[in-house]
């Protein structure tokens, strides 16, 4: 409860400034947002522009973690294919996810598809890295151990590899996750006319603070929701290890 | 004389231009207890890794039940010293055990009573939901011990089991994997560098000497079964070996210097 007395007292003080400073074209009252927020609601606006983030970012995200996660996966287990992908691995890692969209823009045109394969490059690294550190850092006594019993490879790898990754591989499926909402609302902003992006971008330009500003909210609401929802996720399926 | 099950003739391995073993033969006899002692450096661990097929010789050759050793083998059990990182521990007491039985493939409606005779039989009986995390050091060894039981070893191959672990503990322990060794007729190579424990458990001792690992001394423990960690320790018999070893480990330390 203590934590909602300083953001209810940044709202109290947003709504006493902003009608103090009168009508405005940059910034509204949080109640005027309030109100411009239940109008998106009630028109649609809002529940479709939030249906083709999630989509493009879902998409982008599950392209992008299967990859990322093969790759991982293959890298953590043979020394060799990590020595032969290391230059590659770190010469495509560092670009930003957004220099990709002219590229991408060229080749796939406006749509889902350009989103999609963007948040997908986006999701790819910390998968990679992560599922990569998770793989090769797994107990040795235990590969022994699976070598003692002559486990088949593909047993070593369900029964002891797997399971023994799988926490850290999770971690990196959340922050994946959040890059692929920031991901997909930046590929929105800068170019693609659909989802939250997009209609932050139309009503900023139609001087509509109040929509802008729900949006913005809602933005930050569905990133939060997803974070939390996959923190309980992580806590039922990995909570109980001691 | 019995046909050996575990032969070592001529056995060298070498790291890189590092020797590690400089030649070890040695054999051992269906049932038998052997213990490998001596200061570290002297290759005890790595004697065994090759006993069990996880490293393979430089040179010379080791041999199983008449074939020569190619790789890990499922009668062929290893029980590993760090016992907490050899256990899975996402996966409960049962879970365990149950691993070594996918891996023989014991069918699925079976494992559930092989596995409460197997944690039965090394005192585990009644925690088998419980995960290693929560379990004492003592508990998780007995608990490798189960799993290594599970494969139905004609051999296990003990590196240090119980090295880790408290006094009282390891004597629990040890008296507990003389009546297994008894009721199983396993043949066990168990490395130790307690001189105590080896004549305490062994049927024979062999004392290596380090820098290359070889074979210093070998002796034979007479002493009677079962033994009592008690009346066996203080029988006369018993000093007079540890006696033996002491002097062996002892000088071959001071020489090593």
């Amino acid at each position: 409860m203590k934590g909602l007395v300083l953001p209810a007292l940044l709202i109290a003080l947003a709504e006493v400034g902003a009608r103090l400073h009168g009508p405005s074209d940059v910034i509204a009252p949080p109640s005027q947002v309030i109100v411009a927020f239940g109008e998106a609601i009630r028109n649609g606006s809002l529940m479709l522009a939030t249906r083709d983030t999630l989509i493009a970012a879902f998409g982008g995200l599950t392209v992008g973690a299967i990859i990322g996660l093969a790759l991982g996966v293959a890298l953590g287990l043979s020394r060799t294919l990590d020595r032969v992908l290391e230059l590659p691995v770190e010469v495509l890692r560092p670009i930003p996810s957004v220099a990709v969209i002219p590229v991408a823009l060229i080749v796939l045109g406006f749509g889902y598809g350009l989103e999609i394969a963007i948040v997908a490059f986006a999701c790819v690294w910390p998968m990679l890295i992560f599922a990569r550190a998770a793989v090769a850092g797994v107990e040795p006594r235990l590969l022994e151990v699976a070598r003692a019993l002559k486990l088949s490879p593909w047993a070593t790898v369900a029964k002891i590899v797997a399971p023994a990754a799988l926490p850290r591989i999770f971690v990196a499926f959340r922050l994946a996750a959040g890059v692929a909402l920031i991901v997909a609302v930046t590929v929105e902003i800068a170019v693609n006319p659909q989802g939250l992006g997009a209609a932050l971008m139309t009503y900023g330009q139609a001087l509509r603070p109040d929509l802008t500003l729900a949006f913005l909210v809602w933005v930050g609401i569905v990133g939060f929701a997803l974070n939390q929802g996959l923190l309980l996720a992580e806590a039922r399926l990995f909570g109980g290890r001691g | 004389m019995t046909a050996s099950i575990l032969d070592f003739r001529d056995v060298r391995l070498a790291y890189g231009d590092q020797l590690v073993l400089g030649g070890l033969s040695f054999s051992m006899a269906p049932g038998e207890i052997l213990c490998l002692v001596g200061p570290s450096g002297c290759g005890k661990t790595t004697a065994l890794r090759v006993a069990a097929g996880l490293v393979a010789p430089t040179s010379g050759e080791a041999s199983f039940a008449g074939a020569p050793i190619k790789g890990p083998r499922r009668d062929v059990a290893v029980v590993f010293q760090d016992y907490a990182k050899a256990l899975l521990p996402w996966r409960t007491a049962a879970g365990n055990v149950s691993l070594a039985l996918e891996a023989i493939g014991c069918p699925r409606r079976e494992r559930p009573g092989r596995i409460a005779a197997l944690l039965d039989r090394v005192g585990l009986n009644g925690q088998d939901q419980k995960f290693p995390g929560q379990m004492s050091g003592g508990m998780q060894q007995r608990l490798q011990i189960a799993r290594c039981l599970a494969q139905g070893p004609a051999a296990l191959m003990m590196d240090e089991p119980f090295g880790a672990l408290d006094a009282m503990t390891r004597q629990d322990l040890q008296d507990q994997m003389l009546e297994i060794a008894r009721a199983t007729g396993a043949t066990i190579l168990f490395v130790t560098h307690d001189l105590e424990e080896a004549i305490y458990l062994g049927d024979r001792v062999i004392g290596l000497k380090p820098h290359p690992g070889r074979i210093g001394v070998e002796i034979k423990v007479d002493l009677p079964r079962p033994r009592d960690q008690v009346a066996t320790r203080e029988s006369p018999a018993f000093l007079a070996l540890r006696r033996q070893l002491y002097d062996f480990i002892h000088g071959a330390e001071g020489k090593a210097k």
